[in-house]
């Protein structure tokens, strides 16, 4: 056992569930309880329970805070309400991305900025290199335990634990002061799943009594708890990146298909030079997604070879349970990355053959 | 726990005498610890395998491990209908979800393999 790996509140209930646990991000993480495929097929028809409280949370206040933010990711914090959130990749000069976050408005004085693990020491230190007048940065990663309740009965479950009317909270809001078995926590309409759901931030030390509960209210609709072997599946579906394997400093938003939360009207941010040359000009690689005949899985780093060369490497790659395909994304020049186009992938010396796809790989059936 | 008539590796594959042939898979104990298996590789019938080299690939959703042979000799047949539905291994290990069948070229390797007792020791009778 590693000891510098460190621990959620939920250690001990993961493995009271028969957690499978792995080092990830520098925390040691149930990667799955019972099956990757079993848990991936109960978020996706019923719901079910993530730790996910080793993701990083930064507090920003100050009437520099929302300055300072818009001057760091590409995305408009600018056009956030109260209570709302958005999804951004965070630049370097050069364009390449740092990692990508979740923003959450508190108020105009006080954003809270939602990190990835692995990424938090170098997310913390390039928000303290750039220091506003008026902000004061708090690393509040330890005292927030975080919970994603995820799944088509997510939201009906988890009415049952809480007086709060959860379907007026829409799409990438959230709402404080929330109570839950008795608890109180932020609900928050996000997700990394493909699927409808909840992320619960909640204090350290409720961390367990919210798990257990939420648990025990899901128990006779077939809730599980879920680890990030299916996390990694789920999102893979649903077409959204890994920070680390799909993108990274030498990636830009726009070569990794994220383009969308790139808004440059906005004003100057780290990284807007090199985006404004790109669009005029173009780039140099993009993100696709594929799909491989077969049930050969595709891993990070294996090529991907078209017209009889490699043209480029599969970043992510796994079998989708839901799609009962193998899938995963990779990066080829922008001549090669139509929706259609055939490819393959060296999989142990043996060309597998795909075609390029469109993403998402899954998308659920909306009702609202 | 584990069957008494099969020979077993420290590589946890499984090694059962036929007559002349030897059927192979791989045990509980790796099946689990695999679980959602997505895909398995086999040689093609025909092929030579050796003693503790590797003959094919079993690939779960999070890594890929490899197969390694219990007996040297000839594969005469594989198993076809594993490689169609290869989560058969989480359910079968030991019957349906056999690999191959190999024509040994040395019997006496399987004498180089465990016995269900040792391999119980080995992998710890405890729960995973």
């Amino acid at each position: 056992m590693d000891d510098a790996l460190k621990r959620t509140p939920l250690y001990e209930a993961h493995r009271r569930l028969g957690g499978r646990m792995v080092p990830f991000g520098g925390w040691e993480m149930p990667v799955q309880y019972s099956s990757i495929m079993e848990e991936h097929r109960t978020v996706r028809t019923r719901a079910g329970l993530f730790d996910v409280s080793h993701m990083g949370e930064v507090d920003l206040v100050g009437p520099g805070a929302l300055p300072l933010v818009q001057r760091l990711v590409t995305s408009d914090v600018g056009r956030l309400s109260v209570d709302q959130a958005l999804y951004s990749p965070m630049c370097t000069p050069e364009g390449g991305i740092i990692d990508d976050l979740l923003v959450y408005k508190m108020s105009d004085t006080h954003l809270m900025l939602v990190i990835n693990a692995g990424n938090t020491p170098e997310d913390l230190a390039w928000l303290r290199a750039h220091p506003g007048p008026g902000v004061t940065l708090t690393d509040r990663t330890a005292e927030i335990a975080l919970l994603a309740f995820q799944g088509p009965r997510a939201e009906a479950i988890l009415q049952r634990l809480t007086r709060t009317p959860l379907g007026e909270i829409k799409y990438y809001w959230f709402r404080r002061g929330v109570e839950v078995a008795g608890r109180t926590v932020i609900a928050s309409r996000t997700g990394y799943t493909g699927e409808d759901g909840f992320e619960l931030y909640a204090q350290a030390g409720d961390a367990v009594h919210l798990w257990d509960a939420i648990l025990e209210a899901g128990r006779a609709d077939g809730v599980l708890p879920a680890g990030l072997g299916a996390r990694d599946t789920l999102r893979l579906e649903a077409g959204y990146l890994l920070h680390g394997n799909d993108m990274d400093k030498t990636t830009t938003p726009l070569e990794a298909g994220l383009g969308w939360t790139v808004k440059l009207q906005k004003g100057e941010f780290i990284g807007a030079d090199v985006l404004r040359r790109q669009k005029a000009e173009g780039i140099p690689k993009r993100l696709i997604g594929f799909t491989l005949e077969g049930r050969a899985i595709a891993r990070h780093g294996f090529p991907i070879l078209q017209d009889g060369a490699a043209t480029g490497r599969v970043t992510s790659g796994s079998f989708g349970p839901t799609v009962e395909k193998s899938i995963g994304l990779g990066y080829v020049p922008p001549r090669h990355a139509e929706v259609g186009r055939p490819l393959a992938v060296e999989i142990r010396g043996r060309a597998v053959p795909g075609a390029v796809t469109k993403l998402p790989f899954y998308a659920r059936e909306k009702t609202a | 726990m584990y069957p008494k008539e099969l020979r077993y590796s420290k590589e946890h594959e499984w090694a059962k005498t036929e007559g002349k042939r030897v059927r192979v898979g791989i045990t509980k104990f790796a099946a689990d610890r695999l679980s959602d298996v997505v895909y398995v590789e086999l040689p093609a019938v025909g092929a030579d395998i050796a003693f503790m080299q590797p003959f094919g690939v079993v690939e779960s959703v999070k890594a890929v491990s490899d197969l390694y042979a219990p007996v040297s000799g000839k594969v005469v047949e594989i198993n076809k209908a594993l490689v169609e539905k290869p989560e058969v291994i989480n359910m079968d290990p030991y019957g349906e979800a056999w690999m191959i069948l190999v024509e040994p070229k040395d019997p006496g390797e399987l004498g180089q393999l465990m016995d269900a007792a040792a391999y119980a020791a080995m992998v710890g009778e405890a729960t995973s």
